[in-house]
C-alpha cells in the first residue's frame, strides 16, 4: 500500500518559448502510514509534484501508481485509486461555494454516489474531527464564519470522502498561532487515529520537522533532501540553505550558542530539549 | 514627534448575519506619530484588519474620531486628501494589482489623482527604483512572485507621495525569501525616507524590529510599548492566543530555572551576549 512515483518529470507549456521543467527525475514511494513532510521554496516544485499525486496533473513521463494501480490510465480502477487521495489546496476557504457547513461538506460525498444517512454520518464525524460543533455549525452559511473556521470547514470536506491519503499544502498559511496549532492539533490526531497517511507541503520548517517523520526537500524540481527530519536538521544545515528553505527560529539560536563557544546540542527541535541542553551547558562551565 | 493618526474614543460597530451587533472595534485611543514604524499584532478577529482600515477611510468610526494629517476622516470632503496621504497594501498580492503591465500599475494612483504624464514618469522610475523593481518595469505582474508583487503594491503607494504606508499582514502569503524582500523593503523606506509604517502581523520576528508594538484583542488596545517590553511578556501574549519571538521564549524560560537573564531581550544576539559575554 503506497503512492510510488516513478522517473516522473514534467515540462510546463512545452514546445513553446516558454517551456520549463517543473520537475524531473523524481522517483519516490509514499508508504501507507508515514507522514511525510516536503519543503522548498516558491518554484522549486512542490506544488507540481503534489499534483501528481492524484492526478490533477499527468506527468510529461513516469508513472504514478497509487496502491499499485497506474491512476493516469483510463477506467474506473484508475478512479478508485485516484479518490483514495484527498488533496486540501492552499487557502482552502476560497473554494466553499454551498448554501450550509453541512452542504458543503457533503458536497463530495454526494458527488461519489454515497447515500444521503451514511453521508450524514460523514459529515458528523469529519465535523468532529476538524472541531466543529454539529448542532451551532452544520446549518450556518460557510461565509460569515472566521479564516479559520472557513478552512477548518474546507478540510472536513476532504476528509469526508475518507482517503486514505491525505495531501495538505500549506494549511496553515494566514492563520494566526492558535488557528494553526488547533489546524495542526487535528491534522495530528487524524493521523494517530486513523492511521492516515499525511502528506504536508510547508513553508514552516518547525512545524514540519515537529509533526512529520520523513522529510523531503526540494530544489530546482528535483529531490535533494530525504529523510528523517532529524536527521537532515543534524547533518545537512548547508543544503538547506542552498535549497532556501528557512532554518526554524530555534535552530538558529542554538547555532548562535554553538559559535560563541556555548557546548550546546544544536539539532534539538522542541523547546523543552533546547532549554534543557543550555542549562547542561550552562552547569558544565 | 508630531501627531499624524489620532484615534479618539473610536469604536466600529457592524450588523453580523444574525442580526445582533457586533463591535470590531472598541473605544480605540490611540496616536501615530510622523515616521514612526508601528507594528500591530493580534489573534484573527482582534479588530486588527479593521483598525488599519480606519487609517485611510476606507472605513469610517461608527462613533469617536479618526485625524489623519489633521483632517476628520468622517467628513466626506477630505476622502480624497486622506486616501493620498495613507497608502495600504493588503495580504493578498493578487488582490491589488490593477493593470497588466507593471509601470502602469504604479502609474495607476497618480493617473487618478490628475498628476501630469511627465511628472507621473519620473514618480513610477523613482518609485520602481526605491523598491529595487526597476528591472521589471515592462513585465507582467501575473509573472512576478508573491514578494515582488508586494514591492510593486508598495511602489504604486510611493508614486501617490504618501507619507503613510499600511500593511495589512503583507507577508502572510509570501514564502520566507518574498517576506525577508518586503520586510527589507519596508525598513528601508522608514530609515530612508522617513516614510510613517503601520505594519500587521502574525510573525513576530517582523514585529520586533518595530519601534513600538500595539497588541489587540476582542476589538481593544491592551498592550503598547517597545518591542522589549511587549515581546518579555510571555505569559501574557500568549494568553492571548500570540507567539513570542525564539530569544524572548527562552529567555523566560531559563529565568525560570534561575539562570540570570536580564529583561527585555527578544533577539537572538541579545540572549547569545547575556549567557556567552
Amino acid at each position: 500500500m503506497s503512492i510510488i512515483l516513478e522517473n516522473i518529470n514534467y515540462v510546463y507549456m512545452a514546445k513553446t518559448p516558454y517551456e520549463k521543467t517543473a520537475i524531473k527525475n523524481i522517483n519516490i514511494e509514499i508508504k501507507h502510514g508515514e507522514f511525510v513532510g516536503i519543503i522548498g521554496h516558491t518554484g522549486s516544485g512542490k506544488s507540481t509534484l503534489l499534483q501528481h499525486l492524484n492526478g490533477l496533473l499527468k506527468p510529461t513521463s513516469g508513472m504514478v501508481s497509487v496502491d499499485g494501480q497506474d491512476i493516469n490510465l483510463n477506467g474506473e480502477d484508475a478512479q478508485r485509486a485516484k479518490r483514495s487521495v484527498g488533496m486540501v489546496f492552499q487557502y482552502p476557504e476560497h473554494q466553499l461555494f454551498e448554501e450550509t457547513v453541512y452542504d458543503d461538506i457533503a458536497f463530495g460525498p454526494r458527488n461519489i454516489g454515497i447515500k444521503e444517512d451514511e453521508v450524514e454520518a460523514r459529515v458528523k464525524k469529519a465535523m468532529d474531527f476538524v472541531g466543529l460543533d454539529y448542532d451551532q455549525f452544520a446549518k450556518r452559511t460557510p461565509f460569515q464564519l472566521s479564516g479559520g473556521q472557513m478552512r477548518r470547514v474546507a478540510i472536513a470536506g476532504v476528509i469526508a470522502l475518507e482517503p486514505a491519503y491525505l495531501i495538505l499544502d500549506e494549511p496553515s498559511a494566514g492563520l494566526d498561532p492558535r488557528g494553526r496549532d488547533e489546524i495542526f492539533g487535528q491534522i495530528i490526531k487524524l493521523y494517530k487515529n486513523t492511521g492516515i497517511t499525511v502528506v504536508l507541503v510547508s513553508h514552516n520548517m518547525e512545524d514540519v520537522a515537529r509533526m512529520a517523520n520523513r522529510l523531503i526537500v526540494m530544489n530546482g524540481g528535483e529531490i535533494s533532501l530525504d529523510g528523517s527530519p532529524i536527521e537532515i536538521f543534524r547533518d545537512c544545515q548547508a543544503e538547506l540553505k542552498e535549497a532556501g528553505v528557512d532554518v526554524p527560529p530555534l535552530t538558529l539560536l542554538m547555532n548562535k550558542f554553538n559559535q560563541c563557544g556555548l557546548d550546546v546540542d544544536h539539532t534539538v527541535i522542541a523547546m523543552d530539549a533546547a532549554v534543557e541542553t543550555i542549562l547542561a551547558a550552562v552547569r558544565r562551565r | 514627534m508630531e501627531e499624524f493618526i489620532t484615534m479618539k474614543d473610536m469604536c466600529h460597530i457592524y450588523a453580523a448575519h444574525d442580526g445582533n451587533q457586533v463591535t470590531a472595534l472598541d473605544n480605540i485611543n490611540l496616536s501615530i506619530y510622523s515616521g514612526e514604524f508601528i507594528a500591530i499584532i493580534g489573534t484573527n478577529g482582534s479588530g486588527k484588519s479593521t483598525l488599519a482600515k480606519h487609517l485611510n477611510a476606507l472605513l469610517i468610526p461608527s462613533s469617536g474620531q479618526c485625524h489623519v494629517n489633521g483632517l476628520d476622516t468622517t467628513d466626506p470632503a477630505n476622502l480624497w486628501a486622506v486616501r493620498q496621504v495613507v497608502g495600504m497594501v493588503f495580504q493578498n498580492p493578487d488582490n491589488q494589482i490593477v493593470a497588466t503591465v507593471v509601470e502602469e500599475d504604479v502609474a495607476f494612483g497618480p493617473e487618478n489623482l490628475g498628476v501630469q504624464p511627465g511628472e507621473i514618469n519620473v514618480r513610477v522610475t523613482e518609485a520602481l527604483n526605491v523598491v529595487d523593481m526597476e528591472e521589471y518595469r515592462y513585465h507582467s505582474p501575473h509573472l512576478l512572485s508573491g514578494g515582488q508583487k508586494q514591492r510593486v503594491a508598495i511602489a504604486g503607494v510611493l508614486a501617490m507621495r504618501s507619507n503613510c504606508l499600511v500593511l495589512d499582514e503583507p507577508t502572510a502569503m509570501l514564502d520566507p525569501k518574498g517576506r525577508q524582500e518586503v520586510l527589507s523593503t519596508v525598513r528601508q523606506l522608514h530609515q530612508e525616507k522617513k516614510i510613517t509604517v503601520v505594519y500587521i502581523t502574525h510573525f513576530m520576528e517582523e514585529a520586533v524590529v518595530a519601534d513600538r508594538v500595539i497588541v489587540m484583542n476582542s476589538g481593544k488596545v491592551v498592550m503598547e510599548g517597545l518591542p522589549a517590553q511587549i515581546f518579555s511578556q510571555v505569559k501574557r501574549l500568549k494568553e492571548l492566543g500570540l507567539d513570542v519571538p525564539v530569544a524572548a521564549e527562552m529567555s523566560y524560560r531559563l529565568r525560570q530555572h534561575n539562570i540570570n537573564i536580564p529583561e527585555g531581550i527578544i533577539t537572538d544576539e541579545e540572549l547569545v551576549m547575556a549567557i556567552c559575554p
